[in-house]
């Protein structure tokens, strides 16, 4: 699956299926500080994605 | 996981609700959350005429939406901060949500109003940005609202925004910061009402409002504000929320219940201190106050 990344912007392929909550995991991030979005839809921690999905996690901490 | 009020396919999950919602009940659960903060903070009246402060991103345009929705009379001031594509990027989201609702937006341009962008007065006066921006936002936030009529001034800040400022507080025992960090803020002479309705909402709440309710808003982090010590405390808690949820909420709103009562003298003898500027006529404990003391070293530096 094509997974959109931002600070900085950029895409990476990841294998599926796979859990938000391990895509999260793997990617160093806290379920916290990012929402994921499959398509335009938010997507449950304990969703299961797949390679034809088009992923993006996006970060809410604002530093002002 | 499903939605916990209505059964239905839930879209996220608020682990310290230990509750997941669908697009509807997450909009609702989100209005109310906003609806208890106003009602038990007291901080407006449906009569009143509410300024609320926007800046582009996910807070300060969930709120707007939020405050329209819940039938309050709001309108928008954007305060331009001269910080480049940012500045222009974080405009154009302003603009077009008001436009698109069919609402009111004014723009106070610091750059064009008063001859300065916040990168440069950072220098100047050899601030961190961040700083400069935020004596600069809450001195011309509180104009806009009083030279408008405005009853009251509301803020997008929300619950991480306000557990990192308590933990910064806390780190360092800032007593008199601590005594005044309150979700209203009463009027005074020289000080329109602030209120902070998003207290009890996190941020990943309101990025998610913003997401279902298709609010487009301006994703990208202030460049200015990479690595600041507020975006360190909010990384320490969120580590501490992952491990044990509703920590966050838990540590600010018991402070809001138990700790700022304590607080009451000490917030009364800084509201004491305060005399007006004899610049510009803002309260100030000072006797220049901080704004019009960045705007004269902003001016000396541009001189040499």
């Amino acid at each position: 699956m094509q997974v959109r990344l931002h600070n900085p912007k950029r895409d990476v392929e990841m294998t599926g299926p796979l859990r938000v909550t391990e895509l999260v995991r793997s990617l160093g991030l806290n379920r916290e500080s990012v929402l994921v979005i499959r398509g335009d839809s938010l997507v449950t921690h304990d969703e299961t994605l797949h390679d034809d999905d088009v992923v993006e996690i996006r970060p809410v901490i604002s530093g002002g | 996981m499903k939605c916990k009020p209505c059964g239905q396919p839930a879209v996220i999950d608020i682990p310290r609700h230990r509750a997941a919602f669908c697009a509807g009940c997450f909009t609702t659960h989100c209005q109310e959350q906003v609806r208890r903060a106003i009602s038990s903070h007291r901080m407006m009246g449906h009569s009143e005429r509410v300024l609320v402060a926007i800046s582009g991103g996910k807070d300060s345009l969930a709120l707007w939406h939020i405050l329209v929705a819940l039938g309050y009379k709001a309108d928008g001031v954007y305060l331009g901060l001269g910080i480049g594509d940012y500045s222009d990027l974080s405009r154009d989201y302003a603009e077009r949500f008001a436009s698109s609702h069919d609402l009111t937006l004014h723009v106070v341009d610091i750059p064009t109003d008063h001859g300065f962008a916040i990168p440069e007065a950072a220098r100047a006066t050899k601030r961190v940005p961040c700083s400069a921006c935020g004596l600069s936002k809450r001195h011309l936030l509180n104009r806009a609202a009083l030279d408008g009529g405005y009853d009251v001034l509301a803020t997008g800040h929300n619950l991480d925004d306000e557990a990192a400022v308590l933990f910064g507080n806390v780190l360092q025992w800032q007593v008199g910061y601590l005594a005044r960090q309150r979700p209203v803020l009463a009027a005074a002479p020289g000080f329109a009402r602030r209120v902070k309705p998003l207290i009890r909402m996190g941020e990943r709440e309101t990025a998610a409002y913003c997401v279902v309710n298709r609010i487009d808003y301006l994703v990208d982090e202030c460049p200015m504000a990479a690595g600041n010590k507020h975006l360190r405390y909010k990384e320490t808690l969120n580590a501490m929320e992952e491990r044990s949820p509703g920590v966050k909420a838990t540590f600010y709103l018991k402070f809001l219940d138990e700790m700022l009562p304590v607080l009451d003298d000490v917030a009364a003898e800084e509201r004491a201190l305060v005399g007006v500027c004899s610049r510009c006529g803002s309260p100030s404990s000072a006797q220049v106050c901080a704004f019009c003391t960045l705007v004269e070293r902003v001016a000396t530096s541009s001189a040499r």
